[in-house]
């Protein structure tokens, strides 16, 4: 008896002391490529964050496919915010898992995107086959590297960019966007389930002739491979990657840490957040950060996802099973 | 009145209620949830989920390349398993150990690893492009994949029944003016078989459900180099929890009917042999 009463009055001392301490744990389930970025931004807000409510925060950090993230807080992974590459990865985080609440883009600026990025094109050291432009892609004796839209976000961007570069060209013609994707996609000679993998296919590999990926990206690709050993070529007009965040509506009511999620969030818009994402290679909100970094940011033409009626309608149209990106697969091993 | 007699091995009613709880909870349970699952979609969109023409592709794909990686193995199992047991030879210990190496390698290195040997710019790929063989990014390259995976089973099934296979009964039939192909066809094959089967059974079954590997050699074209879990795989990147169960439960029924197939030729041929004797 004795010692269970000791026990348990351990057991109470133990957590009132935790309790003084006050130390908030977060969980941050993110996508792939914003390892680097959180991995400089984490310690930075954690200085801030004791700094401001004298209170200690350790941010755990949880990666993978933003889709396949998504699909682990659904299934009850306990995260406190999500930041994905996609809004329908949050959107389906609403409608599946119920764990973040209707609106969840209204409750930050820009929709809940602190930055954005955008689809870049990568060619081999000199541009041997000189390509300026997503109709560069659509040549014969061009191998095009890019994610398989099925699995990818950043596949999908890839999928709108050049859908949407097309109909720039067109004046709106669908028929002719429809062709000019098929033929960019029918020059896929490797098609990798995600960005990461096509990285590896392009730069170790060496396959294709170019890379289609986030600007951020080609950092990561300078950082690994040595920048020497490529060129990025920004076409005339891109999409404009939005990247959005969201706290996570159960669990922080569950926990207890919905004011470090909301403030570890908000950060991001700060000039410090955004200066880090900067020098990541993502495209600050910040004006005056991007005044600052405006040398690694040229200015590019831009549409944005609300041109395809939003990324939901986006998806239903071309990505769904049997949509378009699927007919264009089909006719393209067709002709093969 | 004793309700029942006891056996002379006590124990049996635990052992086999623990076997059955212990199977119902690794097994069956997850697998009834599959099926839970997909009870979610009424029997025209299963059929069409399942049926549709770049699933079907896929599974021609799957069965195909594990159906051939399998056969290899069937004979290059059994003659490493064979060169194992029967010649004693310098390493040979090294080379015991090296035959398990795809079972303790994470399947996804073993992809990397034959991606990058086998890549246009690789060390063995370089010179296979030469003469106008491409293997990654091809379904030559899943084959080579599924190959390298399920190599142990053979090896491992057909390895202890050759070491416990009388010499004597070669000797016999030597002496009695057997060939070498007599000895073999007539005497050593029938012993080895059902081990065989079972080698080339499990290897089929595991390249069947073979994802990590694969996925980084396949090249994973539509309606050319793409395997059906990776079909799962893009239905669950859309949230179609239900459309990616239907697939699993079509792999599902598959892979436990020809199990289930093979197992009943296994028996046959056992009861068989066993009335020859």
């Amino acid at each position: 008896m004795a010692f269970f009463r000791t026990l348990t009055l351990a057991v109470a001392i133990s957590g009132l002391s935790s309790l003084a301490q006050a130390e908030t744990t977060l969980l941050n389930v993110s996508y792939d490529v914003m390892r680097d970025f959180y991995k400089d931004y984490n310690p930075a807000f954690a200085k801030y964050y004791d700094a401001k409510f004298n209170d200690k925060v350790t941010v755990q950090q949880s990666h993978g496919g933003s889709s396949k993230q998504a699909r682990s807080v659904i299934d009850g992974l306990e995260a406190d915010v999500v930041t994905m590459n996609m809004s329908t990865d949050i959107d389906a985080i609403v409608e599946k898992g119920k764990q973040i609440n209707p609106g969840w883009d209204k409750k930050f600026p820009n929709e809940a995107a602190p930055f954005s990025s955008l689809q870049v094109l990568i060619v081999r050291k000199g541009n041997p086959k000189g390509i300026k432009d997503w109709n560069d892609l659509t040549k014969p004796n061009v191998g095009v590297i890019v994610p398989n839209p099925k699995t990818s976000g950043n596949g999908r961007y890839t999928f709108l960019a050049a859908w949407g570069a097309a109909l720039k060209q067109n004046g709106g013609n669908e028929a002719k966007a429809r062709e000019f994707t098929q033929a960019i996609f029918a020059n896929v000679p490797v098609l990798d389930a995600g960005g990461r993998a096509a990285t590896t296919t392009f730069m170790q590999r060496q396959i294709g002739d170019v890379l289609v990926t986030f600007e951020n990206e080609a950092e990561m690709i300078a950082r690994e491979f040595g920048r020497g050993n490529f060129e990025v070529i920004y076409p005339s007009v891109s999409i404009d990657a939005d990247l959005p965040v969201a706290v996570v509506d159960k669990v922080v009511d569950k926990k207890g840490s919905r004011k470090a999620a909301t403030e570890y969030l908000n950060y991001l818009w700060s000039e410090q957040g955004q200066e880090i994402a900067a020098q990541n290679y993502l495209r600050p909100r910040n004006t005056a950060v991007t005044a600052k970094y405006a040398k690694q940011f040229p200015a590019v033409k831009l549409f944005g996802v609300n041109d395809f009626g939003g990324l939901k309608a986006a998806q239903k149209k071309f990505f769904d099973d049997g949509a378009i990106y699927d007919q264009i697969a089909a006719e393209i091993a067709k002709k093969k | 009145m004793k309700f029942k007699q006891s056996s002379v091995l006590p124990g049996f009613n635990l052992a086999l209620g623990y076997s059955l709880l212990y199977l119902s909870l690794i097994v069956l349970l997850p697998l009834s949830a599959l099926f839970a699952k997909t009870m979610g979609l009424d029997w025209s969109s299963f059929w069409a989920t399942v049926t549709e023409a770049r699933v079907v592709a896929t599974y021609k794909v799957t069965f195909g390349a594990s159906l051939i990686a399998a056969l290899i193995n069937l004979f290059v199992g059994l003659l490493i398993a064979w060169v194992l047991v029967r010649y004693p030879f310098p390493g040979k210990r090294f080379i015991d150990a090296l035959v398990d190496l795809p079972f303790a390698l994470p399947t996804a290195v073993a992809g990397i690893a034959l991606a990058t040997l086998y890549a246009p710019n690789g060390v063995l790929g370089e010179p296979l492009e030469k003469i106008g063989i491409k293997v990654a990014f091809t379904p030559l390259g899943i084959v080579l994949a599924l190959t390298f995976i399920t190599l142990p089973f053979v090896v491992r099934t057909v390895q202890p029944v050759l070491e416990d296979m009388e010499k004597e009964l070669e000797e016999a039939a030597s002496s009695l003016g057997a060939t070498r192909w007599q000895i073999f066809s007539k005497v050593i094959l029938p012993t080895i078989f059902p081990a065989l089967l079972t080698g080339f059974t499990l290897a089929f079954a595991r390249a069947i459900g073979e994802f990590g590997s694969v996925i980084f050699i396949a090249g994973n074209m539509p309606f050319k180099s793409e395997i059906t879990p990776l079909m799962i795989i893009s239905k669950l990147e859309q949230y179609d929890y239900m459309g990616a169960t239907a697939i699993a439960v079509v792999m599902l029924v598959v892979s436990f009917g020809l199990l289930l197939l093979i197992n009943g030729l296994q028996w046959w041929m056992a009861k068989r042999l066993g009335r020859r004797k």
